[in-house]
C-alpha cells in the first residue's frame, strides 16, 4: 500500500464540512476560545457571523455557554486545543454537558505528539482517557479527510455529547473517497492471521507501514482502525483476538487509559490473548517535530513491528 | 408598573412565608441539609414565581417560558418547595428529598425535576450555562427571560469572572443575574476567608447594569427587576443583601449554617414562630 500525505489540512476539511452542514441546519453554532485562526473556525465565523462565538481565553465558560445553547435546542461545537479542553474544563464537560444530558460536541485539536512545537505543556496524552470515563460520552478520532468529511454530519446528529479528537494538519490518506463509516464500528484495513495491529489517529499509517515490515519477515499482520474509542467495537476486537491470537495497540496517547486500555478491557473480559501497547509509556510530552517525537516515544513503524514480534513470541 | 401595589406586596410576603415554611418541612423531614442558603433566597423565589416569571406549571417545558438557573444548586430544596407550591408536582414529593430514586436530588437537576431548567451543583457552572441559554434565545429572536441565581461564595470561582466579562460584553438584556450576598460560605464568613470587596462596583466595571437591594424585601426586589429589564442593551445583575438562614431562628446568625443537622422539635418551633407572624 502506497501511503501519501493529503494536500488538505484536516482542520480545513472539518470546518468546510461543518459550514456546509450549517447551511441547511440553523441549529449548528460554533464556539472557540481564542484559537479561531489555529482551528480554522474563523472561516465559520466569516460565513455565519451570527452563529459563531469567540469567548476569548476562557475554556470553562465556553463549555458552559455551549451547554446553555444546547438547552435551547442548538447543536454547539466547541473548539480549543485538546490540552485546554479535557484538563482545564473537565468538570464543565462532565457536569454542564454530559451529566446534564446536553448535546455539545467538544472538539479538541492537536492531540498527543501532533502538538509538536507547542511542546510538553500543550501535549495532551491523557485526553481520551479522561473523557472515556464520562458516561454517555462518545470519543472519536478521525484518521483522514475522507473519514472526517463522512463523520461530521453523523457527529452533529448523534444525540449526545461527543469528544472529537482532531489532528489539525495534513493527514496521511488512508481511505478511498466514498468510503462509508459507522460510529462505533472499526475498519479492517489489511487482512492477516498472525496478529492484529489495532490503531487510531496518526498511528494508523505507522501500523500499515509496520505490517509491511512484518510481511518481509513472513508475519501476516491484520491492521484495524478503531476510530471510535468509545463505544468501542467489542465485536471486532474479540473476532480479531479469536482469529489472530495476538493484539498490538498503537495510539498517539498515553498507553494508560486510551485505546490500549480500552482494548485490554475488552480482551480481559472476553478473550484474553497476548497483547502489547505502543504509545507514550506514561511520560510527559516534549517539544520537537512529530518525526522526532515519534522516535523519542517509540511510536514508529519499526517500534510497532518490534512490539509485534515480542507479542507473537508470547503466543 | 415599577412598584408593587400594597395587595401584591402582601401576597408575595405571604407566598415567601409559605415557601419558607414548606422548605423547613421538606428539610425537617430529612433532618439535615443546606438550610442557610435555601432560606436566604426565599423572597427572591417568591417574587420570581409569584409575580415576574412567565411559566406554566402544567407544561414545564413550555417554549415561551422564562428560565431559572439556580447556579447555587445546593439551594435546590427552596426551589423545590416553590415549584410544589406552584403545582409543578405534588406536595408529598417534597418528602422524598435526597431519597434513592427521588425526583428531588440535593442539587438541582434539569432531567429529574419538573420545572428545573438547568443542572447545577458544581459552583460557577450554572452561570455560564445561563448565559448560553440567554444567547440561544437571542439567537432565535425569542423574548424568554433568563434568571440566574448565584451564591456569594460561588463568586470566588474563576468561572464566574469569565462569565462576568463575557456576559458584560455580550449585552444580554434578556437576562437578570442575582447574587445572594448573605456574607457566609460553608467554612464561615466570606470576609474572613476570601472577601469579595465591592461587588457592585466590580460588576459595573465589567459592563453590567448593577443594583444592590435588600434581598428580603419583595418590593425592592420587584422594583430592581423592572429597572433591570428597562436597561436595554445591557446585561443586569442585582446584588441581594441577605441573611443566611433568614427566618429560621436556630440558623440565623449561626456561623456554620451552610449545611446543618436539626431536630423535629427545632423545625416545629421554627414553623410555629413563622406561622405566628414572627420574622424568625
Amino acid at each position: 500500500m502506497k501511503l501519501t500525505l493529503d494536500s488538505r489540512a484536516m482542520k480545513d476539511v472539518y470546518i468546510e464540512t461543518l459550514i456546509k452542514l450549517a447551511e441547511e441546519d440553523q441549529r449548528i453554532v460554533v464556539l472557540d476560545a481564542d484559537l479561531m485562526h489555529s482551528n480554522s473556525t474563523i472561516r465559520f465565523m466569516e460565513t455565519y457571523p451570527g452563529r459563531a462565538i469567540n469567548v476569548g481565553v476562557q475554556e470553562a465558560n465556553m463549555i458552559g455557554t455551549a451547554a446553555g445553547l444546547a438547552a435551547t435546542g442548538k447543536i454547539p461545537f466547541t473548539h480549543t486545543f485538546s490540552c485546554f479542553n479535557t484538563r482545564r474544563a473537565l468538570d464543565q464537560i462532565y457536569m454542564s454537558v454530559a451529566y446534564a444530558k446536553l448535546n455539545v460536541k467538544v472538539v479538541g485539536t492537536d492531540p498527543g505528539i501532533t502538538a509538536a512545537y507547542n511542546g510538553g505543556t500543550h501535549m495532551p496524552l491523557e485526553d481520551m482517557g479522561v473523557v472515556r470515563g464520562i458516561p454517555t460520552m462518545t470519543v472519536i478520532e478521525p484518521v483522514d479527510n475522507v473519514m472526517m468529511e463522512a463523520l461530521v454530519k453523523d457527529i452533529a446528529y448523534l444525540d449526545g455529547p461527543v469528544y472529537l479528537r482532531v489532528n489539525r494538519k495534513e493527514p496521511v490518506q488512508i481511505y478511498a473517497p466514498g468510503t462509508e463509516f459507522e460510529i462505533g464500528k472499526g475498519k479492517v484495513l489489511t487482512e492477516g492471521d498472525d496478529l492484529t495491529l489495532i490503531a487510531s489517529g496518526i498511528m494508523v499509517a505507522e501500523s500499515l507501514k509496520a505490517a509491511e515490515l512484518l510481511e518481509q519477515k513472513g508475519i501476516r499482520a491484520r491492521v484495524v482502525n478503531i476510530f471510535t474509542v468509545k463505544p468501542i467495537d467489542k465485536e471486532l476486537i474479540v473476532k480479531c483476538a479469536q482469529e489472530t491470537g495476538a493484539i498490538v495497540t498503537c495510539e498517539n496517547h498515553n498507553v494508560i487509559n486510551g485505546l490500549g486500555s480500552a482494548v485490554a478491557e475488552v480482551l480481559a473480559e472476553n478473550c484474553p490473548v497476548p497483547m502489547e501497547r505502543v504509545g507514550v509509556q506514561d511520560l510527559f510530552g516534549e517539544v520537537g517535530s512529530v518525526d522526532y517525537l515519534q522516535k523519542r516515544f517509540a511510536m514508529t513503524a519499526e517500534d510497532i513491528a518490534a512490539k509485534a514480534e515480542k507479542c507473537l513470541a508470547r503466543k | 408598573m415599577n412598584q408593587l401595589q400594597v395587595a401584591d406586596r402582601e401576597r408575595l410576603e405571604a407566598f415567601a412565608r409559605e415557601i419558607r415554611i414548606t422548605t423547613l418541612k421538606e428539610l425537617g423531614h430529612l433532618g439535615f441539609g443546606h438550610l442557610g442558603g435555601a432560606m436566604s433566597i426565599v423572597e427572591l423565589l417568591a417574587v420570581l414565581y409569584g409575580e415576574v416569571m412567565k411559566i406554566d406549571p402544567q407544561n414545564p417545558q413550555w417554549e415561551e417560558r422564562d428560565w431559572l438557573v439556580l447556579s447555587k444548586g445546593h439551594a435546590g430544596p427552596a426551589l423545590y418547595a416553590t415549584l410544589a407550591l406552584k403545582g409543578y408536582f405534588p406536595m408529598e414529593t417534597l418528602f422524598t428529598l435526597n431519597q434513592g430514586g427521588t425526583k428531588l436530588p440535593s442539587h438541582a437537576d434539569r432531567n429529574l425535576t419538573p420545572g428545573v431548567d438547568m443542572t447545577t451543583g458544581s459552583l460557577g457552572q450554572g452561570f455560564s450555562t445561563g448565559l448560553g441559554v440567554a444567547l440561544g434565545h437571542r439567537l432565535d429572536g425569542r423574548d424568554n427571560y433568563v434568571y440566574i441565581i448565584l451564591g456569594d461564595g460561588e463568586c470566588q470561582e474563576g468561572q464566574i469572572w469569565e462569565g462576568v466579562l463575557f456576559g458584560g460584553n455580550a449585552g444580554l438584556d434578556n437576562l437578570v443575574v442575582f447574587v445572594d450576598y448573605n456574607k457566609q460560605q460553608l467554612d464561615g464568613y466570606i470576609d474572613e476567608i476570601n472577601p469579595l470587596g465591592d461587588l457592585r462596583a466590580k460588576w459595573e466595571q465589567f459592563g453590567w447594569h448593577a443594583q444592590e437591594v435588600d434581598g428580603h424585601d419583595v418590593a425592592e426586589i420587584y422594583a430592581a427587576i423592572q429597572a433591570a429589564k428597562a436597561a436595554k442593551g445591557k446585561s443586569s445583575v442585582i446584588i441581594l443583601n441577605t441573611v443566611k438562614g433568614k427566618g429560621c431562628h436556630f440558623a440565623e446568625g449561626v456561623k456554620l449554617n451552610h449545611h446543618m443537622r436539626f431536630t423535629q422539635e427545632q423545625i416545629a418551633e421554627a414553623i410555629e414562630r413563622l406561622e405566628g407572624g414572627r420574622q424568625n
